[in-house]
C-alpha cells in the first residue's frame, strides 16, 4: 500500500488539491447561495417564495452528476467551453446549494414568530430583524445540519472524476486501473477523504459548543 | 396421487442431467472437429452481438449482422461447400473461450485480438481484420496524424492500452479519461477535446452512427483480430488460413469490407498485411 502511495505520489497530491480547491469554492458559493434563497424562501412576497421553491425542488431533486453533466456537455455545445473542473464545481455549488437553503429556512422557522413581531414592533426594519435578531439565532440552531452538507460536499466532489476533473476520485480511477491494486488505492483514497473530512466535523462540533 | 406422480418425476429429471452432462463431456473431448463440421455441414461460430459493424443483433430482423457474420458465412461456403450453413451463438469476452473449450462453438470470430497470453489456450488463424489504436475527429479538424496531438486534449477510456499509447506516440498531447465509449464521445462532440482515441472498429463503429466525424491517422499500433480454435485442431485451422486466403484472392472478403465499412468516413481498408 505504501508502495503505491509513493509510485503515483504526484497523481493523489494533485488529486488531492484539486478536491480541496474544489470543495473551497464550492462551500463558499454553496453557503452564499443557500442562505440567499433561504432568506427568499421566507420572504414576504410571493413571487420571491415562489422562485425560491423552483430553484431548491430543481436542484434537490435533480442527482448532482445530471446537473453537473449538463454543464459540462450541454452548455459547451450551445454557449462557451466550460471545463471539467468548473462545470463539476458548479454543479456542486448549485447542488449543496439547495439543502443548505432547506437547512436554514428550517432554522429561521424554528425561531419564534414572537421575535420577529417583537423586533419590527421596536422600530426594526424587516432587514434589520432578520439580519440582527432572525438570522443570529437561526445560524446556532443550523449549525450541525450545515456541518452535515459540508461533508457531504467534500464528498460529493467525487463527481468530478466523471467529467475528468481530475480530482481525487479521478486520479484514484486512472491509478486502480493503471496498476490493478484497486483496494489499496480506493484505501489511500478513502483516508485521504478522511485527513479533509474528520478535521472539519471536529472544527463544527467545536462551533456548536462554542456557540451554545 | 399428484404427490406420487412427483416423485415419479424426480429421478425422470436426475437421469436427463445426467445424459445432457454426459453428452457435454463427450463433446468436449478432443475429437477432429473438421471431421464433424464436414458431416453435418455446419460450422458453429462463436461471434459478438453487441458491437456495431463487426456484430450487432439487428431489432428489424432479430438476426445478428455485421462484418464478423457476413466473413463467418463466406468462410463457411468456402471451406464446406455452397450447401453448407452457419450457425451463430452469441459470445462476450468472458464467454468465448470456455464455450470453444466445451465443444459449444467451433470457431471464435468475435473481435478476438491476437495475443500470446490468448494463444496459450487457442490456436489462432492468421489476422483477418488489422485492429489497432486509431483517432477520430469532427470532419473539421486539421489533426491527420497521431503525431499532430502534441499540445492537443485527447479523449479516452479508463484503464485501455490507449492511454498508455498516448505517452508513447504524442507524449506532449493532455488525455482526458471517461468511464465508457459513449461518455468519451459526447466529451468530444462537447468539444472538451479535439480527439477519441481507441481501436479502429469502435471509432469505426462511431462513425457510422454520427454524421460529421471521421477516422484520420490509419492505425497506429497492431492489435489485428485472428479466428481462434480450439488446441490442437490443427486440420480445422488449416482449412480456416486456406479459406482466408482465398476469399481474400476471390474479392469476397473485399466485398464485405466495402459493404460494412465503406460508408465509414477515413477508414483504411488493408487487405493484406
Amino acid at each position: 500500500m505504501i508502495g503505491i502511495l509513493t509510485s503515483h505520489w504526484s497523481e493523489f497530491i494533485t488529486g488531492f488539491g484539486n478536491t480541496i480547491l474544489c470543495s473551497l469554492i464550492a462551500l463558499f458559493f454553496s453557503l452564499v447561495l443557500g442562505i440567499g434563497f433561504a432568506l427568499l424562501e421566507v420572504a414576504p412576497i410571493k413571487f420571491l417564495r415562489i422562485i425560491a421553491k423552483i430553484y431548491i425542488e430543481l436542484f434537490r431533486n435533480i442527482p448532482l452528476l445530471v446537473i453537473t453533466m449538463v454543464f459540462y456537455l450541454v452548455i459547451p455545445q450551445f454557449f462557451f467551453k466550460v471545463s471539467g473542473f468548473v462545470a463539476g464545481t458548479i454543479g456542486l455549488s448549485l447542488y449543496t446549494s439547495a439543502f443548505i437553503a432547506e437547512n436554514i429556512r428550517a432554522g429561521i422557522n424554528s425561531v419564534g414568530d414572537g421575535q420577529m413581531e417583537g423586533a419590527l414592533s421596536n422600530g426594526m426594519t424587516y432587514t434589520q430583524a432578520m439580519r440582527y435578531v432572525i438570522l443570529p439565532q437561526a445560524m446556532r440552531i443550523v449549525i450541525p445540519p450545515l456541518g452535515n452538507q459540508f461533508i457531504n460536499l467534500i464528498k460529493n466532489s467525487s463527481v468530478l472524476a466523471f467529467v475528468a476533473g481530475f480530482d481525487l476520485m479521478y486520479q484514484a480511477d486512472v491509478v486502480a486501473l493503471s496498476s490493478f491494486q484497486t483496494i489499496n488505492t480506493y484505501v489511500i483514497v478513502g483516508v485521504f477523504y478522511l485527513i479533509l473530512t474528520l478535521p472539519l466535523s471536529y472544527y463544527m462540533r467545536y462551533l456548536e459548543k462554542k456557540l451554545n | 396421487m399428484k404427490k406420487y406422480r412427483r416423485i415419479w418425476l424426480l429421478p425422470l429429471i436426475f437421469g436427463l442431467v445426467f445424459i445432457l452432462a454426459a453428452c457435454s463431456v463427450k463433446q468436449s473431448k478432443n475429437k477432429n472437429v473438421y471431421q464433424e463440421v464436414k458431416q453435418s455441414k455446419t460450422i458453429t461460430w462463436g461471434v459478438r452481438a453487441d458491437t456495431r459493424l463487426f456484430g450487432l443483433m439487428s431489432v428489424k430482423t432479430g438476426k445478428i449482422e455485421g462484418f464478423e457474420i457476413d466473413l463467418a458465412k463466406a468462410l463457411t461456403k468456402q471451406i464446406l461447400g455452397k450447401d453448407a450453413k452457419a450457425k451463430f451463438v452469441q459470445t462476450t469476452p468472458k464467454t468465448r473461450i470456455p464455450l470453444l473449450k466445451n465443444g459449444n462453438i467451433d470457431a471464435i470470430l468475435a473481435t478476438m485480438t491476437i495475443t500470446p497470453e490468448r494463444a496459450k489456450q487457442v490456436d489462432f488463424t492468421k489476422p483477418y481484420f488489422p485492429s489497432g489504436q486509431s483517432l477520430l475527429v469532427p470532419d473539421s479538424s486539421k489533426i491527420k496524424d497521431v503525431k499532430d496531438l502534441n499540445g492537443k486534449t485527447v479523449l479516452a477510456v479508463k484503464g485501455t492500452t490507449a492511454v498508455d499509447n498516448m505517452a508513447k506516440f504524442a507524449p506532449k498531447a493532455k488525455v482526458l479519461e471517461y468511464d465508457d465509449y459513449g461518455q468519451a464521445f459526447t466529451a468530444l462532440k462537447a468539444g472538451q477535446g479535439q480527439a477519441m482515441t481507441t481501436d479502429n472498429g469502435v471509432l469505426a463503429g462511431i462513425a457510422s452512427e454520427n454524421r460529421g466525424y471521421k477516422l484520420v491517422g490509419g492505425t497506429f499500433t497492431q492489435e489485428p483480430y485472428g479466428i481462434a480454435v480450439n488446441k490442437g485442431q490443427t486440420k480445422l485451422l488449416n482449412k480456416l488460413n486456406q479459406a482466408l486466403v482465398e476469399v481474400k484472392k476471390n474479392g469476397t472478403y473485399h466485398r464485405i469490407v466495402e459493404k460494412w465499412f465503406g460508408g465509414v468516413p477515413g477508414f483504411k481498408e488493408v487487405e493484406n498485411e
